[in-house]
């Protein structure tokens, strides 16, 4: 009897995880930089198939978590003005502003639609003329160049009642940030598929040599998992740092060139604040002058207040791998999925939601 | 802000059930009803009769597969049938906003009427109001349901047994997803169909075998993951999407000795060719579901937590 789908990607997966216990470093330390990462290690059971001793370490790849509380209050505040349509994604309707989340926020009265893309917002604005519909913004490269694509279908149409709360972030100069503070005892980066779509496997050829870390792009199955975390410990066995590309059927060298020149036609670099990691220079977008009139901060007359993280929050060091999940005093306390306090606890792609969701001493 | 009812109350997982637990059960609380099972079992001067409810609010009204109609009839009768009753007698209630038009009224009733049929149910009761333009979202359904329960049958979420087989009648998540994908306009919306059947065959299937059958589920909002947190199983060997509803599934909890049984009797029946057991009930001082994943690592199966929503990547 021929082998069925999953008995291919079964037998794959085991013959993977037994290279890995050939070749892993005792007590190797590898971040997983992205979120979705995070969630599939746990999905499917990676944790269980690795040697003793060899650590997984959640890192700043959440889109959602890295976004300071300065920035959620911020599409909370839009919500709640008057004529104003707050598209967002879906990951932000439940993390919890200073006050209130937009979800609550929502049950209250006010105006929160979720969006599968940023063009969904613009056709939002056109079937609403009456009135302002504000974009949530927020992402890595995945998605600051459909945010982009957005305000040049909407400036094409014409539209005044669209625009964006910018809160976009770029993930290298965060990478090197963390890295750079020295702080960190990683041997290894599992770095993000969605991402490096976009910015090539090349992006991380600076990080590797300047941090002399290997770095290994990997995709979100199973085997792709395995398969990234077993090139990451061949080449720490050969003694070799390099940047690998191990999602070649998704990811290329150059990454997606058009996409890029999309997001830098309507974004320029800007200083940006990030959870956990404070302010780190361009690193982060902001919408052009000659885009001027789609900046929410400009339409809307919204700009962000300082506002501290909740008292007793780790999220800021969950997500830089210096605590784990269940460190932190609040974990499973004050602060569940059901009732979170922070955002890694309730963003999709988060190290606490994960956490509590999937993990147990087994 | 906490005060309020959110969406999340709703979606049949962890806050569902934590409002059923601190706002309605300290004021209703009784044996039938603390046991939370499907439907509530009660002697009669007959047979023991099963009796459940529930409303029906879906967006959108038609979907492929189905439509709020074939829902209302196969989600009650699907309840009767979890609690081992042998048919029903139906109530339909509806609640219909202004300006609803009556062909689309029309289409939702020649459905009712052609799903009872097949469920062998008639509607015997129901009520009919109409309210002002936005209080209600065009039409929202009640439907409940009584009916004799066989004899012998003893079924609840609280009979699960150490020991017992997990038997799931065929492919997970097919309502929800079909839903899902509608509702997000979606490329694949065409291709999935939502699995809404009415399932009182398919259980009486099974209890006709005489297998020593301790509960019966179907895990509709909340998916097969919640049902199985509430049902306590462990060690289930499965794939997602675990958390997407079902309309037309049903969860089996078997003696072990009797597991072959009613999965060939199953497999037997249109709703459940495609039956598989997927895990069995260990002894655990504290209750978790465990899957075995395709990779083979072990994860843990938790209740849902808050709604599925679209994601940023």
């Amino acid at each position: 009897m021929p082998l069925s789908n999953n008995d291919k990607i079964a037998a794959s997966c085991s013959l993977l995880a037994e290279k890995i216990k050939e070749v892993a470093p005792p007590g190797a330390r590898i971040m997983e930089v992205c979120g979705t990462h995070t969630v599939a290690v746990f999905r499917h059971g990676i944790r269980s198939l690795l040697p003793e001793g060899v650590r997984l370490l959640s890192g700043p790849g959440c889109p959602v978590c890295v976004t300071p509380q300065s920035e959620i209050d911020l599409f909370i505040r839009a919500a709640g003005l008057k004529g104003v349509i707050l598209a967002t994604f879906g990951d932000l309707i439940r993390v919890p502003g200073t006050k209130a989340s937009l979800g609550e926020k929502k049950a209250g009265g006010a105006d929160v639609k979720v969006v599968l893309s940023p063009l969904d917002a613009v056709k939002l604005a056109a079937e609403n003329p009456k009135r302002q519909v504000a974009f949530a913004g927020i992402g890595f490269e995945t998605t600051a160049p459909a945010t982009a694509a957005a305000i040049m279908a909407a400036q094409a149409q014409g539209l005044k009642n669209f625009s964006v709360i910018c809160a976009h972030k770029l993930l290298p100069p965060a990478l090197t940030a963390l890295l750079a503070g020295g702080k960190l005892e990683i041997d290894g980066l599992l770095c993000p598929g969605h991402v490096s779509v976009i910015i090539g496997a090349r992006a991380y050829e600076p990080i590797a040599r300047d941090f002399k870390l290997p770095c290994v792009v990997a995709g979100f199955e199973a085997a792709d998992i395995l398969l990234g975390l077993y090139r990451l410990f061949r080449q720490m066995g050969e003694k070799r740092v390099e940047a690998e590309n191990a999602y070649e059927r998704a990811v290329s060298w150059d990454g997606n060139e058009k996409a890029r020149r999309i997001m830098h036609s309507v974004f320029e670099p800007a200083d940006a604040a990030w959870r956990g990691l404070g302010t780190i220079p361009a690193s982060g977008l902001a919408i052009k002058d000659e885009f001027a009139g789609f900046d929410a901060s400009k339409r809307l007359g919204i700009s962000p207040e300082p506002a501290p993280d909740p008292p007793g929050c780790l999220c800021g060091q969950v997500l830089t791998a210096r605590i784990t999940p269940p460190r932190c005093p609040l974990y499973q306390k004050a602060c569940t999925p059901e009732n979170p306090v922070g955002p890694c606890m309730v963003s999709s792609e988060g190290a606490c939601a994960a956490y509590s969701k999937y993990f147990s001493p087994v | 802000m906490k005060d309020i009812i959110l969406l999340d109350h709703g979606s049949g997982g962890k806050a569902s059930h934590r409002l059923i637990e601190t706002r309605l059960l300290p004021r209703l609380d009784n044996p039938m009803l603390r046991v939370l099972d499907d439907g509530a079992v009660f002697d009669s001067p007959g047979p023991r009769l099963a009796m459940t409810t529930d409303s029906y609010v879906v967006s959108p009204l038609f979907f492929p597969g189905g439509d709020i109609g074939k829902l209302a009839v196969c989600g009650t009768v699907n309840d009767l049938a979890m609690c081992g009753a042998v048919s029903g007698h139906l109530s339909l209630s509806l609640v219909i906003e202004e300006g609803f038009p009556l062909a689309d009224l029309d289409r939702v009733l020649a459905s009712i009427a052609e799903t009872a049929q097949e469920a062998g149910v008639m509607v015997v009761t129901g009520d009919t109001k109409v309210v002002p333009r936005g209080a209600a979202d065009r039409l929202f359904i009640n439907t409940a349901g009584v009916g004799p329960v066989r004899e012998g049958a003893n079924l609840s979420a609280r009979f699960v047994k150490p020991g017992d087989c997990v038997i799931l009648s065929g492919n997970m998540g097919d309502h929800g997803a079909a839903i899902m994908a509608l509702r997000n306009g979606l490329n694949f919306a065409d291709e999935i169909k939502s699995d809404a059947a009415p399932l009182n065959g398919l259980a009486e299937a099974i209890m006709a075998t005489g297998a020593d059958v301790h509960c019966l589920r179907d895990p509709t909002r909340g998916g097969v993951g919640t049902t199985l947190c509430v049902a306590g199983a462990c060690d289930i060997t499965g794939l997602e999407p675990l958390y997407l509803a079902n309309e037309g599934k049903l969860l089996c909890f078997v003696a072990q000795a009797d597991a072959q049984k009613a999965l060939e009797a199953m497999k037997g029946h249109p709703y459940g060719k495609n039956a598989v057991i997927i895990g069995c009930v260990e002894e655990n001082q504290e209750p978790m579901v465990y899957m075995k994943t395709i990779a083979g690592g072990t994860r843990v199966v938790d209740m849902l937590a808050g709604e599925q929503l679209p994601r940023i990547c």
